[in-house]
């Protein structure tokens, strides 16, 4: 037949993949997939168990092992038909903690611990690398096959070219259904129903074969099962150990390969499906294998001695001139190479973007989290991964050089993979297994692996040296690959599936028995092996011990008074207790829960309930159930914060505000007793000694010292007064404004003179830049040297230098002019700078010098009816003020 | 996690839905113990098998499988309540 | 001998006032403007009462009052306050003042206060 015909048919088989692909997607995304996700689809599905290695290999390995073949699908048989025991715990765990991938599985069950992950994926990618370019070399063959068989074709390809265009079809394949989008759950429905199409094609082919060689070829099935009893009895011998070992490997391999794992448990819709799938699947395997021994037996037959017993499937009907046959053979085995692909590449991608790319990303762009376009990120790993995915197949089989080695490698791969199962078994079977436990167990069971399976496989010399094969790793005798601990005896296979799931398990059980779980492991791992109970539907109450009071008193809490009495009344008049406490049976605690979840949530009424009720131990659901709920409530708070965050503007705003006034008031406090304090001083003096002259009999010089004493305190009270005064005018707006043209430096100087009076025994330098002050202004000459008094005076009772010194700079700048007053002390604190222009503020009583704190206040309320202001002047040595004024005050409401 | 007041006998339905159950869980032994028993037929360390041990293969797969299919039906979706209890 | 009386009192008039009224009654009467210093004159020269206003500049005078209660030789020693504020009176009381003398305070009052404080004085001693 054309070779052109064969390819043409190829492209077609495709174009019809990615047509059922696209339309299931497009159903599925209008969430009508109907039939399509029946138990049958998900059955079919399941078949990508068989490959190309079982499609083409199995009548290989039946021709030179006889019955073995069948192990490999003995133990997936004994796993379906057993899913009550493993499976279904499986299947709810994958749904009910929307597990992604067996790694995810495996790093969830053990406190979502991402080394676990790691090592997980590590596994699986290293063991599904050579099986990816099985795949590929198997495709590459069966192409060689009709090369050969037609030697005239006009196009010989290349099977290295093959080989890249099946890598690179596959590749667009995968990435343009497995990545369409980012489900929560990762399931594909395109690529899942695809693979059901390609379960029937190889199903159909392999039967269409195995009908021609029974009933075309050899004369029926009495006739076959001669022909098997005259084959060659030496090779249909059977070893008990490989026998039983195998069984167990393929058992162990049907639950941890990736692409099982994907379309068992990710992929399942309904756990229906697998009740089944249970039976279903099992008949596949048995209708897959069915052909199996007489095609083998017809085959070693009828070809020539050294033909290639993998290819029996399509060598057969070829050499009997059956194009047609062939070529549905051909793509019979073609799906099972494609479809084993796609599924597993999609699996590993998940694994490696999940665990390794993403965590990575995040790791290198902390910020990143927060991004919206981290979808986009995730699929684009995803696509990256299945494109190393297959570049590591691809690359596997230029290098081995699509030699026969790669017809050990499935066995290989399976043992590779079951290196998981200790973790996964012990995982949801057993409590107190540990995340340390796992990481030992997998680490030990993939090193043991390497050692003696994988690295071997290679031969001798390849990876470990002859040397290495003769004596051991460091010339240790009992190292030996292939013999550990002089093991040599064995099958080699037999030896590693013994040795690796030995000295894991073994790893895994000392190192979960001896380290402690953290409190998320602890959870997960009892939310995971408790999965059935209390998950299924609302847990009923039993009778519980409880006294209705206490559940009123809670109800009332929750409900109000009235309709939690008026919900009690209710119950009890259904029991026929009118007027009394309804007893706390069942059906009363059920409708109460759900009555107080519509308050509270479902998970707080059961917790509290509970706690009531007897069950005093809140259980690992609940605190799940509370955990999911809080969940909920972050995400609807998520949408709250933009408002909230704008609320918090505010109530920063109004909090600040409050603080000051908080502070003012207690100013304000501090002032009326500070002012009564000032008040009652001179009036102390003034009435004592008014006392003492109305006694009479005193010196007349004394008399006068005494009236003198009166006097000066009857002023201070007066200027006191009028400091008050003059606030509350200047306060209210009420001050009238006396303008005129005033010099500055005169208005210095009368400022000057007039503060000598405060402290005069202080010598006090004062420095001026007097050409500077030859300025006029329009303002109120009065006011504005009132202004600079209070500003002298304060330097000459604060300042606390010891030769004390004032420095008055003068600048002029657009239309105003600003006067500095700047001291050598010690300044002002930064914390009483804010408040230092405030009324009734005052520094410490220690720096008390006969003011009531008014200065500045007044100076602050003149400035601003002077239309400039006077500010503290930071960073200047000592204390500083500037005062600026404008030079023209033009008054708008004269 | 034992439930308080648990009835002692089960009505006739459950109880075989119980007892279907555990038919399921032991299929697997028993069917472990078919296919390994074509090993015990002769002592030697390597075994031959004939045609007719090809049919006997098939044969317990099939019956297996048959055995689970019937199965099936009872176990699906009965799976709430006590898991570990009879 | 003359009773002695130490004043504390920032306001030079008012101490003047009180120097004037207790030395025409016969008391020897010492006086400090500020806490700190009040507090080491009284260790020399042991007054039998003391008169100390609460508004002092420095330490304070409720914070003389209470270091000169946690002195053992002043302990039991008579303290009137002289306050402005009449709250003040809680704290000072609490701080182990005797007598409180509001300002401003009739002349006739503070002596008679005095004496009284002073013959209670000689009394327990």
């Amino acid at each position: 037949m054309p070779f052109n015909l064969l390819v043409l048919a190829c492209l077609l088989y495709v174009a019809f993949l990615f047509a059922v692909a696209f339309v299931v997607e497009n159903r599925a995304a209008r969430g009508r997939l109907g039939w399509l996700r029946s138990p049958v689809v998900y059955t079919l599905s399941l078949s990508i168990y068989c490959t190309a290695w079982t499609f083409y290999g199995a009548v290989g390995y039946a021709a030179r092992s006889g019955l073995e073949f069948l192990t490999i699908y003995f133990g997936p048989t004994l796993v379906f038909i057993g899913w009550w025991v493993l499976l279904r715990k499986l299947v709810r765990i994958g749904r009910q903690h929307h597990v992604t991938s067996i790694a995810d599985l495996i790093s969830s069950r053990y406190g979502k611990s991402n080394t676990l992950g790691v090592i997980v994926t590590v596994i699986m990618v290293v063991a599904a690398t050579p099986y990816i370019a099985l795949q590929l070399q198997s495709v590459v063959l069966a192409f060689g096959v009709f090369a050969t068989a037609a030697p005239d074709s006009s196009r010989p390809l290349d099977s290295a070219q093959i080989a890249v265009w099946v890598a690179v079809g596959l590749a667009a394949f995968t990435i343009l259904f497995g990545t369409r989008n980012l489900d929560a759950r990762e399931q594909h429905h395109g690529i899942v129903t695809a693979i059901a199409v390609e379960a029937v094609v190889k199903l159909v082919a392999l039967l269409a074969v195995g009908s021609f060689v029974v009933w075309g070829l050899a004369g029926g099935v009495g006739d076959v099962i001669a022909r098997i009893d005259a084959a060659d009895l030496a090779a249909w011998q059977v070893q008990p150990g490989r026998w039983t070992g195998l069984i167990f490997l393929s058992a162990a391999a049907v639950i941890c390969l990736p692409r099982m794992f994907q379309v068992m448990v990710v992929e399942n819709e309904d756990e229906g499906h697998l009740a089944r799938a249970s039976w279903a699947f099992p008949l596949y395997l048995l209708a897959m294998s069915l052909f199996i021994v007489p095609i083998a037996v017809v085959g070693l037959e009828r070809m020539p001695e050294g033909a290639n017993p993998d290819m029996f499937v399509l060598t057969l009907p070829l050499a009997e001139g059956q194009g047609a046959l062939a070529m549905l053979a051909f793509l019979g085995g073609f799906s099972s190479a494609t479809s084993m692909v796609i599924v597993e590449s999609v699996a590993l991608a998940t694994m490696i973007s999940n665990h390794m790319m993403i965590p990575l990303w995040l790791r290198l762009r902390p910020g990143a989290a927060a991004a919206d376009d981290l979808r986009q990120v995730v699929l684009m790993a995803r696509r990256l991964a299945i494109a190393a995915v297959l570049a590591l197949g691809y690359g596997y089989y230029q290098v081995s050089g699509g030699s026969g080695a790669l017809a050990a490698i499935g066995l290989i791969a399976f043992l590779g993979v079951a290196q998981v199962l200790p973790a996964m078994i012990g995982g949801i079977f057993w409590r107190g297994a540990t995340r340390t436990g796992a990481i030992l167990g997998l680490v030990t069971g993939l090193v043991v692996w390497a050692y003696t399976s994988f690295l071997p496989s290679f031969g001798p010399g390849a990876v470990l040296s002859a040397r290495v094969f003769a004596e051991g790793a460091f010339g240790l005798a009992w190292l030996r690959p292939l013999g550990l601990f002089g093991t040599e005896a064995m099958d080699p296979m037999i030896h590693a599936l013994f040795w690796s799931m030995a000295l894991n398990a073994l790893a895994f059980c000392l190192g979960s028995l001896l380290t402690f779980p953290g409190p998320v492991e602890r959870l997960q791992g009892a939310a995971f092996v408790n999965v059935f109970e209390g998950a299924v539907g609302p847990q009923r109450w039993a009778r519980g011990q409880v006294e209705p009071e206490a559940l009123l008193a809670m109800a009332q809490r929750i409900l109000g008074e009235e309709a939690a009495q008026a919900l009690f009344q209710t119950a009890a008049r259904a029991q026929g207790k009118d007027g009394f406490l309804p007893d706390p049976t069942p059906p009363f605690l059920d409708s109460l829960e759900s009555r107080l979840s519509g308050s509270v949530g479902a998970a707080t009424a059961h917790a509290m309930i509970s706690q009531l009720v007897g069950r005093a131990t809140v259980t690992v659901e609940d605190l799940m159930a509370v955990a999911s709920e809080s969940a909920q409530i972050l995400e609807y708070s998520a949408r709250l914060q933009a408002r909230e965050s704008e609320l918090t503007r505010t109530a920063g705003a109004l909090r600040e505000a409050n603080e000051k006034l908080t502070q003012l008031s207690l100013q304000k406090d501090a002032f009326l007793s500070q002012i009564s304090h000032e008040l009652r001083t001179p009036m102390t003096s003034i009435r004592a000694f008014s006392e003492i002259l109305t006694e009479g009999d005193l010196p007349s010089a004394t008399v006068a010292r005494y009236g003198r004493i009166i006097h000066d305190e009857a002023k201070r009270l007066t200027r006191l007064l009028d400091d008050l005064l003059d606030l509350s005018v200047l306060e209210n707006g009420a001050v009238q404004l006396t303008l005129g043209l005033a010099s500055l430096q005169g208005m210095i100087d009368t400022a000057l003179t007039a503060a000598r009076a405060t402290r005069p025994d202080r010598e006090f330098l004062v420095i001026r830049d007097l050409p500077t002050e030859a300025i006029y202004l329009r303002t109120d000459a009065d006011r504005l040297a009132q202004v600079f008094i209070n500003l002298i005076s304060n330097a000459r009772k604060y300042c606390d230098a010891a030769r004390p010194e004032l420095r008055i700079a003068v600048r002029q700048r657009a239309g105003r002019v600003t006067v500095d007053f700047i001291d050598n002390g010690k300044g002002i604190p930064k914390d009483a700078r804010r408040v230092i222009f405030e009324k009734f503020a005052r520094l410490s009583d220690a720096n008390r010098a006969g003011g009531a704190g008014l200065g500045l206040a007044i100076c602050r309320e003149i400035m601003a009816n002077l239309g400039g202001s006077v500010a503290y002047l930071p960073g200047q040595g000592g204390a500083a003020f500037r005062v600026t004024v404008p030079l023209r005050l033009e008054v708008l409401a004269a | 996690m034992r439930r308080p007041r648990r009835p002692l006998f089960l009505a006739r339905a459950p109880y075989r839905r119980r007892r279907l159950r555990d038919a399921a869980r032991l299929l697997p032994v028993l069917g472990l113990f078919l296919l390994l028993l074509p090993l015990l037929w002769t002592p030697e360390a390597r075994v031959s098998l004939t045609a007719g041990d090809v049919v006997y293969f098939f044969a317990v797969w099939l019956i297996l499988i048959a055995l689970a299919a019937a199965f099936a039906p009872g176990l699906r979706g009965g799976d709430s309540g006590g898991e570990d209890e009879d | 001998m003359a009773a002695h009386v130490l004043l504390i009192e920032d306001e030079p008039n008012i101490a003047e006032a009180i120097r004037f009224l207790l030395s025409r009654e016969g008391l020897r009467v010492s006086h400090s403007a500020e806490g700190a210093a009040a507090l080491v004159l009284m260790r020399q020269d042991r007054p039998d009462l003391v008169i100390l206003d609460h508004m002092l500049p420095g330490m304070s005078g409720l914070e003389v009052l209470t270091a000169l209660r946690a002195d053992p030789s002043s302990r039991g020693l008579p303290v009137m306050m002289l306050t402005a504020r009449g709250r003040d009176r809680e704290m000072a009381e609490r701080a182990g003042a005797d007598r409180f003398m509001t300002k401003p305070f009739s002349n006739a009052e503070m002596i008679a206060e005095v004496r009284s404080m002073l013959e209670r004085g000689q009394d327990r001693q």
